[in-house]
């Protein structure tokens, strides 16, 4: 039998507008409890709803990135639940009329592209956030809940793959393009843990060519709770395929601390929304010429920077995709880039030894204490051999940590290489006079005796011999080649 | 003629001219209150402290010389679906006992800032669902005209109100007719705007896509001078229309000669009570009289327009209503409940009343999957085929006229247990909310010694014209015939 695995994405995007989507609070992020709150977005009786255009722009934006069709004259829907942090029990969204439909994103896999089919972009409206205060920590057996109406109103976009995944690996690849678009178009936070970009996913396993249940997964907070929900899912259904055993069409909550997913309650989830249009609010026919205005104006994206940066600057498939993954390591690489240095060495030291400093210190990289010129200046020196390779790797932790320039820690320190060969001649010289046994040991051949002599000229100049002309005065001496 | 019995802007004048001041009108009217609501019960609460304290205000500013708004001093009644900051805001509804709201309707703000002073919040059929003013969860209103008697709804404590004296003017909210039926019943003017023409920022709604604000008074001069204040753009509310607005009153010419009339046959002869048929059939003749051609038209979807609009207004109140929940406000039920849906569900049992649950059920029901294409989709459809029908008589026609309401006013009781006969109350008038267009009901007469309307339907926006052609009507009929209490 053959598996294969299909995975469609559903993923909210808080667009990082001013005001809410239908009222003039702040959508900003945190704020005491219910401070960001008005007669609008807490429904109280009488009020009304108008559309925030900076949202619809922003939503406009996505879609176009996701290579949509605009549709010109879309329609705002109720959809009608109940649930306490949803203040009208019903979310303003769209239905069968969304803002756009029929795109695509292209995730690079390395040795082969998916392209993955975007159903739908719609807006619609976020709805507030519950702390349910009892054992379970869900609103079932919660003793009181707590509800915080801040985040209720901040516009959301909802963008819909088609069921063109076929791995967890694939997934998160697609979401992190997908976040990575969001960020060049300058629309959305994109905080996965602070929950400003979110994702559920459709999960079926197709036994030859036979499609299987589908089931709903929710709760999937990061990268890499997507990566591991999806596997486990995946194989959870296998194994119960392979089993014989059935499966059911269900809603599972992953649960990242115990790594599986759970089913969730039925009443829980979804029921017969009743849709219907909004009344109280007008269609969006977005003017032709404004669209194609938003079209022209698209910044760079993702992936053509990825592809510009392997033609323009030679780098590897994978350091490009990392460095282009994220707008402001793209950007700082390009500004270290124009200090003339070479793009790979300058390259490998972004995704190398500086991402590691951030990651570690938890810093982004725009607040990163190296400037894209100081990386130049250490490329440099070590170009110019006036510091070893190592002693860089030392050089640029220590300008991380104090934010002073290479150049700078390489003076003040008197870091500089020796290379001067008459400088070097004594102290070789020396070493011969100090260890004649390992002499007689180079000698005779022993290799281990170079990497020895090696050693003590390093220890003599604490570090700062070049190495090349080190070796090259030993064996001169004691060799009589190089 | 004493104040209470005075329109508006005889009142407006007054004050003006310094005869008489705010603070006494404003006594006058408390005190007609206190002598008569016990018997009409028009209000659910009377402001009268608020009402006094801003009489007073506009007597500093006359007498500082300072404008004090185009009808400083004036009284008026408001429904009690509009919300008032700081001053309870009911709906007629257990729902929402003790609810003061945090801001002010956009027509509140409009008509404070005219000058007018609100006595009081008028009584309403609960979230204005109802003919009767009977489905109040602070009881009913009793028509001024004979107490045994309705007086029509749901605005009817606006409609008794300035029937029986207790204010000059009201400001009512009409879904369905709920402006003109009552003004038919209870012998006033009462005109439903063109949708988006008043903003609804603050009108707790109904169903969104058909409730509009609009004037209940004496005279059609007070009315259009009225709807001069309320209307107009509001970035509030999304359906507002943009644009400069007429001279309501500067086009009270009377002068209609030339202009024609179309009678709607499926409004004005089935259904339609005797008394009603006779003064509305003299009214008709009045109207050929002052030179209007009058011809009998037959708009046919109008048949269809009770059923289409008892999908619509349900299927949106249904989802409007799902706000009272006793979470953030309002009423919550007593006591412990096992979880949020079983708080939920007792809140909304012993919040709402009986007629409101039934249009929840019926919108729920009418919205679920399965069921939105026979009904929702298949209503929306009578609704563009009633636009249609409009629009073609419009190409013939200045002005539709039938009367408001097929029957005077019924006895207290005597359909409240009948939805069926009491939604056809409103058959004269739904078809105009469901189209969107302006209309006004005028009294005509009197049958049995009950108030008669006659209802002047225009094209969107006309709403001069509908003015104008009952302005011309009034004069002639001269009805002044005033309900002893």
């Amino acid at each position: 039998m053959e598996y294969e695995t299909i995975i469609g994405l559903e993923i909210h995007a808080e667009l990082s507008t001013e005001s809410k989507m239908f009222c003039g609070c702040s959508a900003s992020f945190g704020g005491g409890p219910n401070t960001k709150t008005c007669p609008v977005c807490l429904g109280h009786p009488g009020s009304l709803p108008v559309t925030n255009m900076k949202a619809i722009e922003y939503t406009m934006m996505l879609a176009l990135a996701l290579n949509c069709e605009i549709t010109p004259r879309s329609v705002f829907h109720r959809k009608n639940y109940f649930y306490p942090d949803m203040p009208k029990n019903f979310q303003i969204s769209q239905y069968d009329i969304p803002l756009s439909t029929d795109g695509h994103l292209d995730a690079d896999m390395n040795d082969y592209v998916r392209k993955v089919g975007i159903t739908r972009v719609h807006i619609e409206e976020d709805t507030g956030k519950s702390i349910h205060i009892g054992e379970s920590g869900r609103i079932h057996g919660a003793e009181y809940s707590l509800e915080d109406f801040n985040r209720a109103g901040i516009p959301l976009a909802e963008i819909v793959t088609e069921p063109d995944i076929r791995s967890a690996e694939e997934a998160r690849a697609f979401m992190q393009l997908l976040r990575a678009t969001l960020e060049y178009l300058g629309i959305s936070d994109c905080k996965m843990e602070e929950g400003s970009l979110r994702c559920d996913a459709n999960i079926s396993v197709a036994v030859d060519g036979k499609l299987g249940t589908k089931v709903e997964i929710k709760n999937m907070n990061s990268f890499r709770s997507l990566f591991r929900a999806l596997s486990y899912e995946e194989e959870r259904q296998r194994f119960a395929l392979e089993q014989g055993g059935g499966l059911i069409q269900e809603t599972r909550h992953w649960d990242d601390a115990e790594g599986k997913t759970h089913p969730l309650r039925s009443k829980e989830e979804a029921f017969d929304y009743r849709y219907f249009p909004e009344p109280d609010l007008v269609p969006i026919e977005p003017d032709p010429e404004w669209v194609d205005r938003l079209r022209e104006n698209l910044p760079e994206l993702p992936q053509a920077r990825f592809h510009r940066f392997m033609e323009q600057f030679g780098l590897a498939r994978d350091i490009a995709s990392m460095l282009t993954g994220e707008k402001a390591l793209a950007d700082y690489f390009e500004r270290a880039v124009e200090t003339g240095q070479g793009p790979e060495e300058l390259a490998k030291w972004i995704a190398g030894d500086l991402s590691a400093m951030l990651r570690e210190a938890v810093v982004p990289i725009q607040h990163c204490p190296v400037a894209p010129r100081g990386l130049g200046e250490l490329v440099a020196l070590v170009n110019q051999k006036v510091i070893s390779g190592k002693m860089a790797k030392e050089v640029l932790r220590e300008a991380f940590e104090t934010g002073k320039g290479p150049q700078r820690i390489v003076d003040e320190k008197g870091l500089s290489q020796i290379a001067d060969a008459h400088e070097l001649e004594v102290v070789v010289d020396e070493v011969i006079a100090e260890n004649p046994g390992a002499a007689d040991d180079m000698r005779t051949g022993k290799e281990q005796a170079l990497k020895f002599m090696m050693g003590q000229v390093m220890k003599k100049t604490r570090g700062k011999a070049n190495p090349e002309v080190a070796s090259r005065l030993l064996k001169q001496k004691l060799i009589g080649r190089e | 003629m004493k104040i209470i019995e005075k329109d508006a802007l005889s009142i407006a004048g007054l004050i003006k001219g310094r005869e008489i001041s705010a603070l006494e009108v404003t006594r006058v009217f408390l005190e007609r209150i206190d002598k008569v609501e016990k018997k009409v019960k028009a209000y659910i609460n009377v402001a009268a402290e608020l009402a006094l304290s801003r009489a007073k205000e506009v007597d500093m500013e006359l007498a500082d010389g300072v404008e004090a708004g185009v009808f400083g001093g004036v009284p008026i009644a408001v429904k009690d679906v509009l919300t008032t900051r700081g001053f309870p805001t009911t709906c007629g509804s257990k729902m929402l006992e003790g609810f003061v709201p945090v801001y002010d309707a956009t027509v509140v703000e409009r008509i404070g800032r005219a000058g007018t002073v609100m006595l009081g919040k008028a009584n309403m059929d609960e979230f204005a669902m109802g003919s009767s003013t009977e489905n109040s969860y602070f009881g009913p209103t009793m028509n001024p005209w004979d107490l045994e008697r309705v007086p029509g709804g749901s605005s009817g404590g606006s409609a008794a109100a300035v029937a029986a004296g207790e204010a000059p003017w009201a400001l009512g909210s009409d879904t369905g007719g709920s402006i003109r039926q009552p003004a038919a019943l209870c012998g006033i003017v009462g005109l439903k705007p063109t949708y988006g023409l008043v903003s609804r920022y603050g009108l707790v709604a109904f169903a969104s896509s058909l409730d509009q604000v609009g004037p209940m008074t004496r005279t059609v001069r007070d009315c259009a001078a009225l709807l001069g204040v309320i209307a107009g753009y509001d970035p509030m509310d999304s359906t507002s229309i943009p644009g400069e607005l007429p001279d309501y009153v500067g086009a009270l010419t009377g002068e209609v000669k030339g202009l024609k009339a179309g009678v709607v046959r499926e409004l004005s002869s089935e259904g339609i009570d005797t008394g009603v048929r006779e003064r509305f059939g003299e009214t008709v003749s009045l109207l050929e009289k002052l030179g209007v051609a009058c011809e009998e038209v037959s708009l046919p979807s109008f048949a269809h327009g009770l059923s289409a609009y008892y999908i619509i207004a349900p299927a949106e109140a249904s989802s409007n209503l799902a706000r009272f929940d006793g979470v953030r406000y309002g009423y919550r039920a007593p006591g412990e409940s096992e979880d949020v849906w079983e708080m939920y569900d007792r809140t909304r049992a012993e919040g709402f009343g009986g007629e409101v649950k039934r249009r929840i059920m019926l919108g729920t029901y009418a919205l679920s999957a399965g069921y939105y294409d026979a009904y929702y989709a298949q209503a929306q459809k009578i609704r563009t085929l009633i636009v249609r029908d409009f629009g073609r008589a419009w190409d013939e026609y200045d002005v539709l006229v039938s009367p408001t309401s097929p029957s005077t006013a019924f006895k207290l009781g005597e359909k409240v247990d009948d939805p069926l006969t009491m939604y056809l109350s409103d058959i004269c008038t739904i078809p105009v909310n469901l189209a969107g267009i302006p209309a006004l009901s005028l009294p005509c007469g009197l049958s049995d010694g009950l108030p008669v309307g006659f209802q002047v339907m225009g094209p969107p926006l006309e709403e001069p014209k509908v003015l104008n052609v009952a302005y011309a009507l009034e004069q002639a009929i001269g009805f002044d015939a005033r309900p002893e209490l």
